[in-house]
């Protein structure tokens, strides 16, 4: 990965830009001694100000730009630790600023789970050049060489003994220029003081005192309350409507139509319908309640998921458009000995966080600023831009706290609302998304059906793979034209499947997209792991191979993978193959550590079993094994979860480990409760008392996190988690009832 | 719009709402008090719990002409200006990755712990099986209560 991609500019560009960000250098620079033996501190208004992400002032305050948006992964803690670890800066003296959406901070874009991958070498050498200016500040006040002065928690000390605190030293470094790089060392591993240790979020206490901001909490003086009644068919337009009733109950201030944007709808355009704005949040939902509308039928009127999902299927029988290829399974599979065929289905499924969409905007004098819980402040800024029709700098996002995420607001459409309204009414405005919007007009992760045929040979090796994988792509919610998944969906565990297989096609076929797709934590690689961990499992009962065994067996030798000659489709995460290969001994490592740290084949009751999975994602090692009890009403329950993680270096261990138990209950929901479905357009579903989440009584009663402790470069740690709970779950089940479960969520009484 | 006399945390408020305003908005919008959350708004996630005379309450589901005098209690008012065992539980086990229903789940464990100071596994999964957290937090969250919880004397 090269610092060009990461803040599109070079790098000499990115230390030069950030550089120069001297706000308050030059005001009031008096080098005042202190009463301060020690010289803590200097001039309160000096402020030292190297680059983007770090500013000291003369009490010694640091303030860190956190520029990633905190859905509940802990990013807004990890990034800051990175820069304060290299810093040497003393963590109870930071305080953290959340950026605004802004190009200078170089890719905001939260989302892909490679916040730390990207952004860990880039803030180290953001914190590194800032402590060796700190030294370079003190060895000239001491007129002493640099090598002598070194930066130790907050303060700059000499080999004598004596010592500058970062306050006292702020002034006088903001007046050096920028070091040579070659000047600027990286601490050493061994030397991290918050890298690789536990630290806890910096909002926790706001959080359980309920003074943490979300975007719903944000209230600026005279905001309206807005709620839109959107055509049950996403895209849809308005035919007429009365708004004689609404406009009758008391607080309702303006009633008027959002234009709908057609199908695909593309992911920044709002869905359109009819807007109540009104003085507060119970008046705006009484008013659209009272709303008669008559809706236009779209091109997708005649969408019905459950008929839709049985062409795929039928598609997924037959041959269709090769996207890897090795050997010639067709000609494997008439010397195989044992052939396995399953099919696999996975539904509909929304993002469901807990706080739904909302945006405040104010739209004034050609400018707009907005504050929104979003993943991707870059985007809704671009988008705001686009469709107001004003300069980008002429737009403010600002970033809330997001109440969970999950892929959902990476989109900006629900910001772009806030701003169209507060437009039309000459005011601050906040929209708010219903439970039963959210959950019918989201961006859902794909239906799809999937086939494998597998072949083993006399010798009982596995020696023929064929994978046929059909689901309306994410492209097709912008144009009609990409109509089959993409290389990139194809590249969450389809295409890059690992084991050594001497002969393997695999294939899609179309599937036009007819209601808004979108990412869901951790993608495609939902359906392709649910597939081929199952299968796996299936080759191990027909190989007559202990589970852990056959997957060691079909991963065989250690060695980088190169799918270069395999499939020129592959995107490994945006990342080269060579700076992150797809190694098997990492992917073995976590399959033995699994078995032992999960003891694994012990002895359970009737009715109980375990199983395991192991999926690469994210550039994430993940294992997983589950173990299920079972009672006779078929009441599942989750004793256990072991995952074994190699996620590289981990930066902050605990969320690491927090992301994976959170990881199995959210992996729970889409294996045992979640399924959105659609009639005639519409989506059925609509707020939890029919669309269902795992709750406490369903959720893993005990997840324990293995992370291998490793320097690896630090990969994924949001998504990882999800794709191999699924599949081992379902072997679990097998284990424990003999019956193989093939579509999601699992119904053990059909 | 009508006008009520309500008391929230231990302080009497007047707002003026429609009879059917529930509470939740009452709080959020009339008392800008917004650490109560809306998540579904048929007393179906537990994000909008509060206390009613001490007992955990749906606050979305409530109307506002029904409460009387009974006394609310929100997140805001649950102990300040210090923390709550519940909360300082709540800490030390790094219970939150977004945060947001999280207020809720205090909400209603603390309702649980001071009507059952010491609660078995099965009264923890009944007493908070209400409260949906999406990110997953609920092993944490039981090990907090029980934290929190006070071991019967042998």
């Amino acid at each position: 990965m090269d610092d060009h991609k990461i803040f599109k500019v070079s790098r000499r560009d990115f230390i030069k830009t950030t550089s120069v960000g001297v706000t308050g250098l030059l005001i009031g620079v008096s080098v005042s001694c202190t009463d301060n033996k020690k010289n803590l501190t200097g001039d309160p208004q000096s402020r030292f100000t190297p680059n983007f992400f770090i500013t000291i002032n003369g009490s010694g305050d640091v303030t860190l730009i956190a520029h990633r948006s905190e859905m509940g992964t802990g990013i807004r803690t990890s990034l800051p630790l990175i820069i304060a670890d290299e810093l040497e800066a003393d963590w109870n003296r930071v305080k953290i600023e959340q950026a605004l959406g802004d190009i200078k901070y170089g890719d905001q874009n939260t989302d892909g789970s490679y916040s730390v991958r990207m952004f860990f070498m880039p803030l180290r050498k953001a914190g590194a050049f800032a402590r060796t200016m700190l030294e370079q500040a003190a060895a000239k006040e001491w007129g002493v060489d640099v090598s002598t002065c070194k930066a130790v928690n907050h303060e700059v000390v000499h080999t004598s003994g004596k010592s500058f605190g970062f306050g006292y030293l702020a002034a006088k470094a903001a007046l050096l220029p920028l070091p040579d790089e070659n000047k600027v060392t990286l601490k050493s591993p061994k030397d991290f003081k918050y890298i690789g240790k536990t630290s806890s979020i910096v909002d926790i206490q706001d959080i359980v005192t309920g003074k943490a901001r979300f975007g719903l909490d944000v209230n600026i003086p005279n905001c309206k309350i807005a709620v839109i009644k959107r055509n049950p068919e996403p895209g849809a337009g308005v035919k007429s409507f009365n708004p004689d009733e609404a406009n009758k109950i008391s607080g309702v201030v303006k009633i008027f139509k959002l234009d709908a944007p057609g199908f695909p709808t593309n992911f920044f355009k709002p869905l359109g319908g009819i807007v109540v704005v009104a003085e507060n949040t119970w008046s705006a939902l009484k008013g659209r309640d009272a709303l008669k509308i008559s809706w236009e039928k779209g091109k997708n009127a005649d969408y019905t998921s459950s008929s839709y999902i049985a062409n795929m299927m039928k598609g997924a029988k037959s041959k269709g458009k090769v996207r890897r290829e090795n050997g010639d399974v067709d000609k494997a599979f008439k010397q195989s000995k044992t052939i396995l065929e399953a099919e696999y289905i996975v539904p509909h499924l929304p993002h469901s966080p807990m706080e739904t969409p909302c945006a405040v905007a104010l739209f004034k004098d050609q400018t707009c600023e907005v504050w929104a819980p979003t993943q991707d402040p870059q985007g809704a800024r671009k988008a705001l831009a686009g469709v107001l029709g004003i300069d980008e700098k002429a737009i403010t996002v600002n970033v809330t706290l997001l109440g969970g995420a999950f892929g959902r607001k990476s989109k900006p459409d629900f910001i772009v609302e806030a701003a169209l309204i507060s437009r039309n009414i000459g005011g601050p405005v906040k929209v708010l998304w219903t439970r039963e919007d959210d959950i019918q007009h989201d961006f859902f992760h794909a239906p799809s059906a999937q086939y494998i045929k597998v072949g083993i040979d006399k010798n009982n090796t596995v020696d023929a793979w064929l994978h046929r994988s059909v689901f309306p792509s994410i492209g097709g919610t912008a144009v009609d034209q990409a109509n089959e998944p993409s290389g990139g969906e194809l590249s969450l565990g389809m295409i890059d499947m690992p084991y050594d297989i001497k002969n393997v096609r695999c294939e899609t076929q179309q599937a036009p997209t007819k209601i808004r797709i979108g990412w869901l934590r951790s993608v495609s690689n939902i359906q392709h792991a649910f597939a081929i961990g199952s299968m796996v499992d299936e080759i191990a009962f027909a190989r007559g191979v202990d589970p852990v065994q056959n997957l060691l067996d079909m991963i065989g030798e250690d060695r980088k993978i190169d799918f270069t000659s395999l499939t020129k489709e592959l995107e490994n995460y945006n990342e080269k193959q060579e700076d992150f290969p797809w190694e098997t001994a990492r992917f073995k490592n976590v399959i033995r550590v699994a078995k032992e740290k999960s003891n694994w084949g012990k002895q359970l009751p009737k009715g109980s079993g375990q199983g395991i999975a192991v999926h690469r994602s994210f550039l994430t090692y993940v294992a997983c094994v589950v173990e299920v009890s079972v009672d006779a009403n078929n009441k599942i329950t989750i004793p256990k979860v072991d995952y074994v993680v190699d996620c590289g270096l981990a930066v902050n261990p605990e969320r690491v480990k927090s992301q994976f138990e959170g990881g199995a209950s959210f992996s729970t929901s889409i294996a045992l409760k979640s399924e959105v479905t659609v009639k005639d357009g519409a989506v059925v579903e609509s707020n939890f008392n029919n669309f269902f989440l795992a709750r406490m009584s369903d959720a893993p009663l005990e997840t324990a996190v293995h992370i291998i402790e490793t320097n690896e470069k630090p990969t994924g740690a949001g998504e990882p988690p999800v794709p191999p709970f699924a599949p081992a779950l379902c072997n679990a089940l097998f284990a424990a009832t003999g019956k193989r479960i093939r579509q999601l969520p699992v119904k053990l009484s059909a | 719009m009508a006008t009520y006399h309500i008391n929230v945390n231990g302080q009497d408020q007047q707002v003026e709402a429609m009879p059917d305003t529930p509470l939740l908005w009452v709080l959020r919008d009339n008392l800008q008090l917004t650490g109560t959350k809306f998540g579904c708004g048929i007393a179906q996630c537990g994000a909008c719990t509060v206390h009613l005379d001490g007992n955990a309450t749906r606050s979305c589901g409530l109307l506002i002409s029904s409460i009387g005098t009974q006394k609310i209690t929100t997140i805001e008012g649950l102990s300040a200006p210090g923390l709550h065992a519940v909360q300082k539980a709540w800490i030390e086990e790094n219970v939150p990755q977004c945060g947001f229903c999280q207020t809720g789940q205090v909400m209603s464990a603390v309702a649980l712990i001071t009507q059952n100071s010491n609660p078995t596994d099965a009264e923890i999964d009944t007493a908070m099986s209400g409260n949906i957290c999406r990110c997953g937090t609920y092993e944490r969250i039981k090990k907090a209560i029980k934290r929190a919880s006070t071991p019967k004397p042998n």
